[in-house]
């Protein structure tokens, strides 16, 4: 699973509603187990709820959506286009103003045209996450 | 009308309200709103659809005064997401004291033909 350099592939990612955001390479680790993580910083225009100060769920699927892909990509060894089938996010709390969020992907099953994954997000603290995903994408090239 | 959040206006959107009076939301094409080349991100389109589902949840709840927490949000993408304006809208399947179910769709040319669609489930905070 050598075929596909993360860090290169997500400096990419400067453009789009990724780049208007502000979203950027955290960290990864390849093979069967791999992740990786992809880092939103904190920003005003990001609150979903005026009253609370929440983030919206928009970038928090943004975040995990891109970090996914590229767990995908790093799998398949190789960058194929693919589009998300359906996407589900948990909030597991509110994300805490002013932090930023870390959402780590992992593509844990292949099948052809589709690939499934899992991820979770959180704002310091692994082991006190904000948000969890579970996904599917297709590839989009008739193959 | 409900005021919307600052993510709306990062998404660029605009508030009109359907003939009964429930409200749509529209998303214009633009750079800060794309996903691979020529198509809408998925997590633009998500936050679109969780934001028609608060304005309708809103309106359905006639008050502001409510706490609306979100517990989760299940988006199924249907087409991708061309150049041209995306619409949503939300409808309330069950308001209860607790908790709220809202539908949300998201369209462009024909409403039957949506692009993507979404459960959410919410934590109702009513003032007592």
């Amino acid at each position: 699973m050598t075929g596909f350099d993360v860090p290169r592939f997500a400096k990419l990612l400067d453009r789009g509603h990724g780049g208007r955001l502000g979203i950027r390479y955290h960290g990864h680790a390849d093979g069967e187990d791999g992740w990786v993580e992809l880092a939103l910083p904190p920003a005003e225009a990001l609150v979903g709820d005026t009253a609370t100060g929440a983030m919206a769920a928009g970038p928090i699927v943004t975040l995990m959506d891109m970090a996914a892909s590229i767990a995908i990509w790093a799998r398949r060894g190789r960058f194929v286009p693919h589009a998300t089938l359906d996407l589900r996010l948990d909030h597991l709390r509110p994300v805490v103003a002013g932090r930023t969020l870390i959402g780590r992907g992992e593509c844990y099953r292949i099948a052809g045209p589709v690939a499934y994954v899992r991820g979770q997000a959180h704002d310091g603290d692994p082991a006190d996450p904000v948000a969890q995903i579970v996904g599917t994408f297709m590839t989009t090239d008739a193959a | 009308m409900i005021a919307l959040p600052p993510y709306a206006a990062l998404l660029g959107l605009t508030m009109t309200a359907d003939d009964r009076g429930v409200p749509v939301l529209t998303m214009p094409f633009a750079d800060g709103v794309l996903g691979r080349p020529g198509f809408l991100h998925g997590g633009a389109i998500a936050g679109l659809l969780e934001i028609a589902a608060i304005a309708a949840l809103r309106h359905a709840l006639g008050t502001d005064d409510a706490g609306v927490i979100p517990l989760t949000i299940t988006v199924d993408y249907r087409r991708g997401g061309r150049d041209a304006p995306t619409l949503a809208t939300g409808i309330v399947t069950r308001l209860g004291t607790r908790i709220a179910h809202v539908d949300a769709t998201a369209w462009q040319d024909d409403p039957a033909r949506p692009i993507a669609t979404a459960r959410t489930n919410w934590r109702l905070d009513r003032p007592s």
